[in-house]
């Protein structure tokens, strides 16, 4: 039992990776050769209610835990980034609701997130809008009791499955920051001139929907607006400090499930008449990556544990705990990929696919270059 | 969650023990002409901090390995050659007194190590068994109620300083013929050598010690004959996440320098790296994460061999990578040996060796997950 965690965070920890080791990682393979989106897996998470982990029992979750959550996070991805993608998004579309939204949006629109009956999308970066979203295009006008928002998103993580997405607009084209507004749609794959086009050919996440959306003049009511008008950025950054952790749980399991297997074919492997784990050399490698994930943990739990006490340095410890998960994930099934040599090359054992996932946690809710840039303001000043 | 913060009064006493006794005199002991160690631990005791670990009713503080590692973190942030004399006297030094002394010979040292009135050392290494411990010859026969101690050690932190040492010596073959011993430095034919003159933390004494038919009584045998090998590593077990606190406490010294030049460079119009200090800053920050997750294991009384390896192995690595950042970012004024950076550059190269190497670090993790 990690000491970190609560009696009730380690009953779910446990229960996830039972479920995640019995019905995900037997699938974890084709899922990802298909390139098609595990619905059974939709299915399973609301079986087993998995999706109430990120909201609050009040609006039908489980306990609002960050640090719950991303322990649950943390054991999909060990066997299937895809799957455990699925989970963090659903938070992701939540956060700006639970931020931002007013008792009555709350009320109407989070249970169906927490029970999984809706899955929820985060629309915020652009063709050319990626790490600096204050320059978004996509226009939200208001006229009368509504808005209509006309432009396009791009890389949004079940952008074409999502019923409820939170998409960012400027309501002030003049500005940057303080010209974003958040609006919720609601059934969003229905709506009068929304279209969403699916990505393929994704190097890693291949199972996850990946979409870009267009919107040519939808129409949405005023009272889908989350905060005030110009609020928006400032919401989007605020759910980003609460989804980084998450994201770097997803790394940190796809950094232990590639060393938890490096680790047992290094003891199967006979080279040279004995097993490859006798020579010193794979057994310095297997420790740095031990100790490489052990920091990353220590991180994405810190960075939760703050989101849980509702600390005001949750933002700085977020991009911390991404960073270094995500790098940490990277280098570590990278080298077991070469710990397992040519078979570790090939798609008949998991590393590659390990590898391959682990590329996409540099990448999105901020490259670790924008990470740092988080990072090193907090320190320096702006 | 059992990693938190450790109670405030203590927390504030530290402060004011950094700020008042170690930051003056820090320049001095990086250059090696400040106070000596054992005048290091006498201040500490002033502060009620000589002994942290050790229970109340033995005049210490009775504080957690919480507590512990907080308290070397803020001294190597501002000095790690007091660091580690603190660190060494505090853990090595005097826990395995608490966990295998018995009740005469703890009221006989802890209130002397536990006021600053004595500093403690830790004699395992000797010149042909540092990272091989078990390989070592110091030799202790026994006749009748004394042992008769001969031998040498290297490398031993306090060496010429120090007022009690615990010498891990040979009375039989093997990790089983190892017992630990509580060999006072002013008994006849104990003598040491000169401080070494050291490639950094120039304010700790590190020297030989040399055991010339020291007559010790079977009452200072630590522990029961051949358990020697066992104390020794439950206290480098430990130890370890005082190392670890140590180097999360030069990191951030030397990450100090770096954001305080960065800084003024910046204002005065000049581009900084911004993503090294980002990166010296999350490296930092884990490492600490790390160090206390281990401390809270060694609190809650599990067995720590494991993520304590960790905690020194990831700590001490990034405290030599964020000092060596310090010192690229700092040139060309850190070329400098007197220059915040360039002293934290030296200071941390020594925490990748002592109370094992990162080497043996290694071999200890791969051990754990790769032996059936």
């Amino acid at each position: 039992m990690d000491i970190r965690l609560n009696d009730e965070q380690t009953m779910i920890r446990d229960t996830v990776r039972d479920i995640a080791r019995d019905r995900i990682a037997p699938r974890a393979a084709d899922i990802d050769r298909s390139g098609e989106f595990p619905w059974d897996v939709v299915d399973l998470f609301r079986k087993h209610d998995l999706f109430a982990l990120p909201f609050p029992p009040e609006y039908g979750g489980l306990s609002g835990s960050a640090l719950t959550l991303n322990v649950a996070i943390e054991e999909v991805a060990k066997v299937c980034a895809t799957s455990a993608l699925i989970l963090a998004v659903q938070a992701l579309g939540g956060y700006p609701l639970m931020i931002a939204g007013n008792e009555e949006q709350k009320a109407r629109l989070l249970p169906e997130l927490a029970s999984g009956a809706k899955l929820s999308a985060y629309a915020l970066s652009e063709p050319g809008a990626g790490s600096d979203p204050a320059g978004m295009q996509t226009r939200a006008e208001r006229h009368g009791d509504e808005y209509v928002i006309t432009g396009s998103k791009i890389w949004i993580t079940a952008g074409g499955i999502a019923d409820t997405i939170t998409v960012f607009a400027k309501t002030d084209p003049d500005e940057r920051a303080k010209g974003v507004s958040a609006f919720v749609l609601e059934d969003a794959q229905h709506l009068k001139g929304f279209a969403a086009n699916t990505i393929h050919g994704k190097l890693g996440i291949r199972g996850s929907n990946t979409a870009e959306l267009h919107f040519d003049e939808v129409v949405i009511s005023a009272a889908n607006r989350l905060g005030e008008e110009g609020d928006g950025f400032r919401i989007a950054m605020k759910v980003l400090d609460r989804s980084r952790p998450g994201v770097a749980a997803q790394a940190l399991g796809i950094a232990q499930g590639a060393l938890d297997y490096a680790v047992g074919y290094a003891k199967e492997r006979k080279q040279f008449g004995k097993a490859i784990a006798e020579f010193q050399g794979i057994q310095f490698m297997v420790a740095d990556m031990e100790a490489q994930t052990a920091a990353a943990r220590a991180m994405v739990y810190w960075a939760s544990q703050l989101i849980d006490d509702k600390s005001p340095e949750v933002g700085h410890f977020a991009a911390i705990a991404k960073l270094l998960a995500a790098d940490t994930a990277m280098k570590v099934t990278t080298d077991a990929v070469q710990i397992l040599g040519g078979y570790g090359y090939v798609n008949e054992y998991p590393v590659e696919r390990m590898m391959r996932d682990a590329k996409i946690t540099q990448i999105y809710e901020g490259t670790s270059q924008i990470q740092r840039v988080v990072i090193a303001r907090d320190l320096l000043g702006a | 969650m059992s990693t938190d913060i450790p109670h405030r009064e203590l927390t504030h006493r530290v402060a004011a023990f950094v700020a008042d006794a170690i930051t003056p005199i820090a320049a001095a002991m990086a250059r090696g002409d400040g106070p000596s160690p054992k005048r290091i631990v006498e201040s500490a005791g002033e502060a009620g901090l000589a002994g942290i670990l050790t229970p109340e009713a033995f005049g210490g503080a009775g504080g957690s390995h919480g507590d512990f590692i907080q308290f070397i973190e803020t001294v190597a942030r501002a000095d790690a050659s007091s660091a580690v004399i603190l660190d060494v006297h505090l853990s090595v030094g005097t826990e395995p007194l608490l966990v295998f002394g018995n009740d005469d010979q703890k009221s006989r040292y802890l209130r002397r190590l536990a006021s600053g009135e004595w500093l403690a050392a830790f004699a395992l290494t000797e010149a042909a068994g540092g990272s091989d411990a078990v390989a070592l010859r110091t030799r202790a026969v026994r006749e009748g109620e004394t042992y008769i101690l001969d031998g040498a050690k290297a490398f031993i932190t306090g060496a010429g300083d120090a007022d009690l040492y615990i010498v891990m010596a040979r009375t039989g073959d093997g990790a089983h013929g190892v017992s630990a011993f509580l060999v006072e430095a002013a008994w006849p034919g104990v003598s040491t050598g000169p401080p070494l003159a050291k490639m950094g933390l120039h304010g700790s004494w590190t020297g030989e010690l040399v055991l010339d038919g020291v007559r010790v009584p079977v009452a200072n045998r630590l522990g029961d004959e051949g358990v020697g090998f066992t104390v020794a590593m439950s206290a480098l077990d430990s130890g370890r996440v005082g190392i670890s606190a140590q180097a999360v406490g030069i990191a951030q010294g030397a990450l100090d320098a770096a954001v305080e030049t960065s800084r003024r460079r910046r204002d005065a119009g000049s581009e900084v790296d911004a993503d090294a200090i980002a990166d010296m800053e999350a490296r930092t920050a884990a490492a600490r994460q790390l160090t206390r997750y281990a401390a809270a294991l060694v609190d809650a009384g599990r067995r720590v061999t494991h993520d304590a390896a960790i905690a020194k192995l990831y700590s001490t690595d990034t405290c030599v990578a964020v000092a060596q950042s310090a010192v690229d970012l700092c040139a060309p004024e850190s070329g400098a040996e007197d220059h915040p950076a360039a002293v934290r550059f030296r200071d941390a190269k020594a925490c990748q060796i002592y109370e094992g190497t990162n080497q043996i670090q290694r071999v200890v993790i791969a051990r754990y997950l790769l032996s059936d």
